[in-house]
This record gives C-alpha cells, sequence and structure tokens, in this order.
C-alpha cells in the first residue's frame, strides 16, 4: 500500500475553488425567496421588556417578524437562537423578512424594543469581586454538569495577589498528579508569571449566511459549516425537527476555524422564518455581525509556577487559568491548556485549577488549537527565560522535556498512541540551521536588530468508533461516502484516498461523495479538532476492507473455493493461484444486487449508527456496499505536535518587525497529502503569526461596546504580514494505532508559530518577557525604550 | 460596578466610523501606482446618484438607516459583463457584487465584507482588479467587467493562473480564491514577470484568513514562468 498515499493528487472541490462554480451558503436561489434581517442588541446585558413591530409590519413588503418567542429555547447556559435577554452587543434579538433586505432593514429601524439595562462586564476578575456584576441574570459561571452558577472571590482573595499577580481565589475545576511540593523543591530555578492572552474573533472569509426552504415536509437548510454528518442532528434540533426531515447542504464552507465546527442556533433562523412565511428565506450576515455572534477564541488571565532542574527538565507546574467565556456555553479552552502544558513539557508534577467567567461579549468557540494555542503563546516564552536564567540553549530545554510513545497525558495520565516531538525538534533546528542563526541572535544593523525563535504546540488529533460506507457499483466505479465535511483542509479527501488504496482502485476511477446529508452519507465526527486524518483513515480502511471481504466471497462463491484463496488488483478479484480466474468490480457489484443480503446492503451490521444505517439502507441493491463502524483498536490520546521555527528583523525604533523565514515541522504521522499538509503548516503559521502579535478584541469597559468590528480594525494577517519564505516539513513516522500510521495536525501548525515568533521578539528585545500576547508594536516601542506598558497587567479586552 | 446605556445607540457613530479614505489604509485600490475607487469616491457617487448606499445597513448590523430616497437615474442598463451584453434592471445605489450575483446571476463573485476590506468580491474593470462590493453599477456602464466566471475559454480550458492556482494547490477554504484569482490575472496583466515581492503587494488587497498566501504566491510564479 502506498500507490496513493503520501502523494500529491487533485482534490476535486479545488476546480469549484478557482472557476468560482464552488458553491456557498449565499450562492443558492430559490423562487420567491425572502431577505431576512436580525435586529440586534445595542446593550451589553439587557432585558426586553416590550416589542412593538406594529409599524414595520405595515411597511410595504414586509412579510414577517420572528421573535425569541417562537423559535425553541436553548436552556442555560447554551446559545440561544433569539433572545429576550441579550447577553452581548450584537444579539440577535428578533428577525424581519421582507421582498428585499434593504426593506428588512428599514422595517427594523420601525421596530420598537423597550430594554431594561442590565449590570454588564467585560472583565472576569471584575466579575469575581465581591459584589462584582455577573454577565447573566442567575451566574456569572459555567460549571460542568451543574450549569450556570454564581461564585464570587473574596475581598482576602484579591488581596493576597502581590501587585499585577493573577489573584487565585476559589476555582471550579481542579486536578493534580505527581508529587508537586517536592518537585518544586526539587527545582533549581523556579519561575511563577502572571499572563494574557487576548481573545480575538475567527474571522473565517465566509460570514454566516445561510439559507432555507421547505419541501414535502422537510427542511432544506444551506448552511456555513465545517461539518456534515455530525451538524445534522444539532442543526435538526435547533429547527425544531428530526434529523431525518432535515435536508442539509455544506459542501463548501469559507472558513470556520472552530466557529463553524457543528451546527450553531442562527443558521435556523432562516429555517424558521421560512416555515413562518411559506416562503424561502435568505439570512446573509455582515462583516461587523460576523465579529458580534462569529463567536471568538477566550481569553485567558493566568498564572503558572514552573520548576526546572538545572538541566532544564521540568519538575513542576501549578497552573491557575481565568477563562473569559462570553455569555454563554463557551468552550473548554482553560482545561485543553493544561492537558497541552502535561504533554508537551511532560512535568514530573502537575496542579491545574481554573474557572471560567461569564462577560458581556461575543459567544466563546473553539478556534484552532482552542486553549492548547494560548497557552503555547503564553507559556513558551517562559521557557526562554528559563533557559536564559539557566544558561542553556532553548532547542535543547525543549528537547530535554519533550514527550516520547511512553509520556502520558492530562490529569489523568492517559496513555497516548505516539509522540515525536523531539524528532521535530531535531528536524528542524537542523533544517533551519538553528546553530548559526542563534549566532545571529541580537546582531544589529542600523536600528535593526535580529531575533530567532523555537515554538511547539499540541492538540489532540483523532478519535474513533465512527462508520464508513463505500459502495461498488456495476459501472465498475467506487463511490466512498463521506459525512466528515469540509472545512478547506482537502483532509475529505486525502482520508478518502484509503478506501481507494485498500481496494486497489485507480483514484480517476473513484467518486468522493458528500456535502448533502441526502446524499446518503455515513455517520462521522465533524471536520475540528485535527481529527479528521486519524478518524476519517480508519472509517474509510474499516469500510473498504468490508468490501474487500465481500468481494472475496463472491468470488469464492462464483468461481469455487474459499474466500481466503482469492486477492485483489487491477480493480479485479481473482484466484491467486490462477489469476485467470477473475471477477471484475463491476461484475461482483453486479453479482452482489443477485445475492442481495449483506452484500447488497440489505443487511447491516448491527453495531453502525442509525444515520449510517439509514444511507446504507437507501443505498440497498445498487452496488456492492462496504460498511462498518471503526472497530479498530484505539488506547489512548493522539497527539498532534508541532515545532516552529522563526527569524526576524525588529526595529527598536517603530517596533516594526518583518519574518525573514520560518519553518514548520509537524509530527503528524505519516503524511497522506504533502500538498494539503505544506498549506496547512504555512496557514496555521499565518494565523499563528496573527494571533502573536496583530489580532485585536477590543472591548469598552465603560460601556461594553466593541471597538472592533471590521477586518481593517481587526487585522487578521495579509500578505504583507507573511514571509516571502515559508519552509515546511514532517517526520513522517507512523502512528502505531492508524491503520494507515496517520494523525491528525491543523491546530498545532498555528500555535508553533505563534510561540516561535513570540520567543523571537524577546530574543530580539535581549530577554524582555511581554506575558501577553498579542505583542503590538506599541508595545515593543515600550519595552526597547524601557518604558511602563499602557496596560495593566491583568487588563484584557485591551488595545 | 455597574455601568448603563441610556438608549438604543448608533453603533456606527463616532466608534466605528471608517476611514476617510479606506486607500489611506490599504483597503483600496490594489495596484500601487494604479488610480483605484476609494471608498469617498464610492459614497460620493452614491450620493450623486440621489440614494442611500445599500451596504450602510451592513456597516453596523445595528443601525438605524433612513428610509431610502428614490432615485432619478435611468435603471434599465447595458453592462458589458465577460464579454456579453447584459440588458439588467439596477437601483440607483446598487454595488457591481449585488449586480453580479443577485442579477446576473455570477456567484463566483464573493462577499466577504461587502465594504472594501477583504477582496474576496474582486472583478477586473477594463483589466484592472477593483472591488465590486463598492463599485456602483451605474459607474461601469461602458465599461469591460470580467468576473472569474470569465476567465475559461470559450472551449472551457482553464485560465492559466487558474490551473497554476491548481497546481500549486493555492486555495484551502476557497472563499477568498476568485477574488485572489482576479487579482493575480490583473496584476499578470500589467507586470508579467512579476517579483514575488511586487506579487505580494499586489496581492495585498486581497486576504485570505486560511493563510494560504505562500501558495498563492508560488501559483503566481508558476502561471508568470508559464507566459499567462
Amino acid at each position: 500500500m502506498a500507490d496513493l498515499l503520501g502523494k500529491n493528487f487533485v482534490p476535486p472541490d479545488v476546480i469549484g475553488k478557482v472557476t468560482g462554480r464552488a458553491k456557498y451558503a449565499e450562492d443558492f436561489r430559490a423562487d420567491g425567496m425572502l431577505f431576512c434581517r436580525l435586529l440586534l442588541s445595542p446593550m451589553p446585558h439587557g432585558r426586553v421588556r416590550s416589542i412593538d413591530s406594529s409599524e414595520a409590519l405595515r411597511i410595504p413588503g414586509v412579510v414577517a417578524v420572528l421573535t425569541a418567542d417562537e423559535v425553541p429555547s436553548i436552556p442555560a447556559p447554551g446559545n440561544p437562537i433569539l433572545t429576550n435577554e441579550p447577553c452581548y452587543v450584537g444579539e440577535p434579538i428578533l428577525a424581519v423578512a421582507a421582498i428585499s433586505e434593504t426593506i428588512a432593514q428599514d422595517a427594523i429601524a420601525r421596530i420598537k424594543v423597550d430594554l431594561e439595562p442590565l449590570p454588564f462586564t467585560v472583565d472576569p476578575l471584575e466579575s469575581l469581586r465581591p459584589g462584582g456584576p455577573n454577565a447573566r441574570i442567575g451566574g456569572n459561571t459555567v460549571i460542568r454538569r451543574e450549569g450556570l452558577q454564581e461564585v464570587k472571590w473574596t475581598a482576602e482573595d484579591f488581596a493576597a495577589a502581590e501587585d499585577g499577580a493573577l489573584p487565585m481565589g476559589k476555582p471550579t475545576t481542579e486536578w493534580s498528579y505527581g508529587d508537586l511540593e517536592s518537585g518544586f523543591a526539587d527545582a533549581t530555578l523556579v519561575l511563577d508569571e502572571t499572563f494574557v492572552t487576548a481573545g480575538h474573533s475567527h474571522h473565517s472569509m465566509e460570514p454566516r449566511s445561510a439559507m432555507a426552504y421547505w419541501q414535502n415536509g422537510k427542511c432544506y437548510l444551506h448552511g456555513s459549516c465545517q461539518s456534515q454528518s455530525s451538524a445534522v442532528p444539532g442543526v435538526a434540533r435547533y429547527v425544531g425537527i428530526e434529523p431525518e426531515n432535515l435536508v442539509f447542504v455544506a459542501e463548501n464552507c469559507g472558513g470556520g476555524f472552530g466557529s463553524k465546527g457543528g451546527g450553531y442556533p442562527i443558521m435556523s433562523i432562516p429555517a424558521h422564518m421560512a416555515k413562518k412565511t411559506g416562503r424561502p428565506v435568505m439570512m446573509r450576515i455582515s462583516r461587523a455581525e460576523e465579529y458580534f455572534l462569529g463567536s471568538a477564541r477566550p481569553g485567558f488571565q493566568g498564572r503558572i509556577k514552573i520548576g526546572f532542574r538545572a538541566d532544564g527538565r521540568i519538575t513542576a507546574v501549578d497552573l491557575y487559568i481565568v477563562q473569559e467565556n462570553g455569555p454563554y456555553s463557551g468552550f473548554s479552552d482553560f482545561t485543553s491548556a493544561a492537558g497541552a502544558v502535561s504533554i508537551v513539557y511532560t512535568p514530573l508534577a502537575m496542579r491545574f485549577r481554573g474557572i471560567r467567567v461569564l462577560t458581556n461579549t461575543p459567544p466563546r468557540g473553539a478556534q484552532r488549537g482552542p486553549g492548547q494555542n494560548q497557552i503555547a503563546a503564553a507559556v513558551e516564552p517562559l521557557i526562554d527565560k528559563a533557559a536564559r536564567q539557566l544558561d542553556l540553549d532553548r532547542v535543547a530545554i525543549r528537547r530535554i522535556n519533550a514527550p516520547d510513545n511512553d509520556s502520558r497525558y492530562g490529569g489523568n495520565q492517559g496513555p497516548i498512541t505516539s509522540a515525536y516531538l523531539r524528532d521535530a525538534l531535531d528536524l528542524g533546528a537542523k533544517r533551519f540551521d538553528w546553530e548559526s542563526r542563534k549566532a545571529q541572535s541580537g546582531r544589529r544593523r542600523g536600528s535593526k536588530v535580529m531575533g530567532v525563535g523555537v515554538g511547539q504546540a499540541f492538540h489532540s488529533a483523532g478519535s474513533s468508533g465512527f462508520d464508513g460506507l463505500v459502495r461498488l457499483a456495476p459501472d465498475g466505479k467506487l463511490y466512498i461516502h463521506t459525512g466528515v465535511g469540509n472545512l478547506g483542509t482537502y483532509s475529505y479527501g486525502s482520508t478518502s484516498r484509503v478506501a481507494a488504496e485498500v481496494l486497489k482502485c485507480r483514484w480517476e476511477n473513484c467518486v468522493i461523495v458528500r456535502g448533502d446529508s441526502s446524499r446518503h452519507l455515513p455517520w462521522n465526527l465533524g471536520q475540528f479538532g485535527s481529527n479528521t486524518s486519524f478518524t476519517m483513515t480508519r472509517t474509510n480502511y474499516a469500510a473498504a476492507m468490508d468490501a474487500v471481504r465481500k468481494l472475496k466471497e463472491i468470488a469464492a462463491r462464483d468461481l469455487g473455493g474459499s474466500p481466503d484463496d482469492y486477492d485483489i488488483a487491477n480493480e479485479r478479484v481473482f484466484a491467486r493461484s490462477n489469476p485467470s480466474r477473475y471477477l471484475t468490480y463491476a461484475a461482483a457489484a453486479r453479482r452482489a444486487i443477485q445475492l442481495g443480503g449483506r452484500f447488497s446492503g440489505r443487511e447491516l451490521p448491527d453495531d453502525i449508527n442509525g444515520m449510517t444505517r439509514a444511507s446504507a439502507t437507501a443505498l440497498a441493491g445498487t452496488g456492492l456496499i462496504g460498511v462498518a463502524k471503526d472497530n479498530l483498536e484505539r488506547t489512548g490520546t493522539v497527539p498532534a505536535l508541532a515545532a516552529g521555527f522563526v527569524q526576524i528583523e525588529l526595529d527598536l525604533e517603530t517596533g516594526k518587525f518583518e519574518i525573514l523565514d520560518y519553518l514548520g515541522v509537524a509530527d503528524c504521522g505519516t503524511v497522506l497529502h504533502p500538498q494539503s499538509l505544506a498549506n496547512q503548516v504555512k496557514g496555521g503559521a499565518v494565523m499563528g503569526f496573527g494571533m502573536a502579535t496583530l489580532e485585536r478584541h477590543i472591548y469598552d469597559p465603560h460601556y461594553g461596546l466593541p471597538e472592533v468590528i471590521g477586518l481593517h480594525q481587526a487585522k487578521p494577517p495579509s500578505y504583507m504580514d507573511t514571509p516571502l519564505n515559508m519552509q515546511w516539513d514532517a517526520v513522517n513516522k507512523a502512528d502505531p494505532q492508524n491503520p494507515v500510521g496517520a494523525k491528525g495536525i491543523g491546530e498545532p501548525l498555528l500555535g508553533c508559530a505563534a510561540a516561535a515568533l513570540l520567543c523571537a521578539i524577546s530574543d530580539a528585545l535581549g530577554g524582555h518577557y511581554f506575558n501577553r500576547t498579542p505583542v503590538v508594536t506599541d508595545m515593543i516601542i515600550n519595552a526597547a525604550s524601557a518604558k511602563t506598558q499602557s496596560h495593566k497587567p491583568l487588563q484584557v479586552n485591551t488595545a | 460596578m455597574t455601568h448603563m446605556v441610556p438608549d438604543l445607540v448608533d453603533l456606527t457613530a463616532p466608534t466605528w466610523s471608517p476611514p476617510h479614505d479606506l486607500a489611506e489604509v490599504g483597503g483600496v485600490g490594489t495596484l500601487p501606482g494604479r488610480a483605484g475607487m476609494s471608498r469617498r469616491d464610492f459614497i460620493k457617487g452614491v450620493i450623486a446618484s440621489g440614494a442611500v448606499v445599500s451596504g450602510t445597513a451592513f456597516l453596523g448590523g445595528c443601525v438605524r438607516p433612513t428610509a431610502a430616497a428614490q432615485g432619478t437615474v435611468e435603471r434599465l442598463v447595458s453592462l458589458n459583463v465577460n464579454g456579453q451584453v447584459r440588458r439588467v434592471d439596477v437601483l440607483p445605489q446598487e454595488t457591481l457584487a449585488m449586480t453580479l450575483r443577485y442579477k446576473l446571476g455570477l456567484t463566483g463573485t464573493k462577499l466577504g465584507c461587502d465594504r472594501a476590506e477583504c477582496g474576496a468580491c474582486t472583478v477586473l474593470i477594463d483589466d484592472v482588479n477593483y472591488y465590486s462590493c463598492s463599485t456602483l453599477t451605474h459607474r461601469v456602464r461602458g465599461r469591460q467587467i470580467t468576473t472569474v466566471e470569465g476567465l475559461e475559454s470559450p472551449s472551457g480550458e482553464l485560465h492559466p493562473v487558474q490551473q497554476a492556482f491548481i497546481d500549486e494547490l493555492g486555495p484551502q477554504c476557497g472563499f477568498c480564491t476568485p477574488g485572489q484569482v482576479m487579482s493575480a490575472v490583473a496584476l499578470l496583466k500589467a507586470n508579467p514577470n512579476p517579483t514575488r515581492e511586487e506579487a505580494r503587494q499586489a496581492m495585498s488587497g486581497n486576504l485570505c484568513r486560511c493563510g494560504a498566501y505562500d501558495h498563492y504566491l508560488n501559483s503566481i510564479m508558476r502561471a508568470a514562468a508559464r507566459g499567462a
């Protein structure tokens, strides 16, 4: 097996992307389509006293108003569809449908919403103070299994923290392993540092527009979603129907980065409006709205105490994170951050404590490396600080702490499948010529100074237990049904090639079926969490192996002998002893149809998901059906690991820097598709540069208003922020718990680059550590001229 | 501490008022030294046509717009799009992006921001790349408009830039790709052999959140090498 895997190919969807034929949610039209616009909250927290839509409804062309009372209510702390208690500026209160968007917007201006202002906060620590404001009626934190709760720290908690250090009151989450006290006692150097990582928006280029209509009792919804099958139950729940009554089209997704991982509440608004009006409804979401309701990465106010031996080995870590959660469920960034520390540095002992605090800022959700990448940006520069104090090489201090295959993960110290971070560091140091670059560190050229940095990051990158579904048809083609989704990584394609590889099919003879829930797709995990390469290679392997078994059984029936006497090649199943005795796949498919039963999908395995069962049943009798649940062994967390290397030249007078070179190295198991991996390594790095130094997420603490609602204000990286030369490489060592050796990788590719750049900036500044991301230009100027920074150490949502 | 907001606020005022001319911050006019249409020109054009910018409804989302005034300009116009003359009913305040997408069915032109920030809506007007979200349709009468749908040869052969984007696997999610392709085509028309640095400068008005810039530049350099 290696005819297809590890080689480049043209993913089928790329052609539509360069020709404009690829359709995204806003590209669909339906006869009689209305447009819908949203009335958004002007205040950070309030309660609707009354709504008067009468004047709006009298405007010619206005068709309907939809309020929170007419859509399924989502129990707290969930993110609602529409709300009568808006918890952030820009939260949708109601929707208006009209024959044109302009009329709908005019109508919104005529609707009188009487809002009672409520207390609000944009700073978690403010909410934790005794008597501090709660972001929601009923609480200021979300505790797993307990839901919305109120937690206040005591005045003593705040007084106990020295100036600028994070107070550490009662946490809501806590775990530990090892002997923390003796770990710190054994340490030669102990750092105790407070840090802040800013939240920031996802800035997906495609706003989350959606279009929906109803036909024969089914809801057809065109949404912008990273995922396909896994999103269906959630979207159906938001629409208020059974999953089988939803036709969900998500063939292309114009960027999600976690914010469109599954179905999300507002996607259902056009469906509700279409039901109410009896007409198709298009809901276009604007760029500004995307900044309100398009999700954002949670920010951290954190504190970490790290003990180092003289050789750099980390003996103990004590980590505390206050997570700015937005007003709703948020995401588990803070716990994932702790998990990342446990595996990237393998401390001998570790304690994690944390709390998420609700704020009246946009709802937070997963963003590429949720938690793992914030902590990489916060902690990696501190590793450099320790290296400087212990007089150690910065690659060496990472090597000595790097995980191997026997390392353990998280608070419960569970096993992992494979870890080759040390190999990635070694490969990167060699390819980047770390030793000679390091010698250039601090070199001056006029007002400019050279800096080099190395960074690392982790994300768990694989799951198991989902289903595969393939079909050999009488036309001789292999149809590979995939329900994973299409975020733009092409991994739907590279993982589908595993089925072709197992069945030894020519790739030109394969058809990937995807993008629309009515196309009979299997139950798959969503395209998020760097999981696709690991998870979907397994499902496609399982389904293809099922098809291989069935091919051999059919051959044995027709040509004699036992199935084990047969093999496959060249799209034929043939007798090993006499290759001239064979059936073509087309002939075998016809025989499968005649034989029926499990050969043609009329009988199905008991352990597959109901969605897969329905899809396979719909396909039954059309060919040889390979269908199976992934029951392959998986006994641990699947680590995706990455190392990044950066060289910059920083101007001490302007605070600007140029990235001269970047190299990213991936530990993603066996490489499936070099070209798309290269794009991930480099694209992830670009996002990392933005997170580290550019992207703004600013909320006015006095009024709770967002200051950043445009791309030019938020500053995601452009061509000009990207180095002219970017390099990539991969360790390319197989993961033992994947049939083709693959692991995911998308997320740590951001974190390692963000960390490496921050380390390079600190290096250029002779070891100045900011303990904050992003490190923006004025911070660099202040540091270079030894001036006090304009922000307070724990200040959040600031410029 | 409790903060109160007294009443419905107009979120466009004054905190977020856009720069007077986005060209100053690199938002418009993607080819250095070329006459790009600025946001100021765009707004002037709207005022001249006696209408309210449809886009203002999109600026803040929470805006209370004034009622649309009816313009007096002729509505049924002829546009030359991808070599064909198309008769189309155009509102005074209508942007070219909306005309292309909602009147002419050319949805390859994407709307990423609708305010001249991202470049997903880039089209060629007389071979120069423009943000169609910030170009009034009435201002391009008599001009040659080319969208991504107009790049393929009549026999269906891809434009060399499109082919290079495939060969180098330029796109990721693909949403910005049509705009990137159009800016690349405009660049190579003006400068058939750009340096990588020149290409980066020329492309800098097109954002890509996937960060596929390096692969896009590889695509452009490959297309240039092939004499696109």
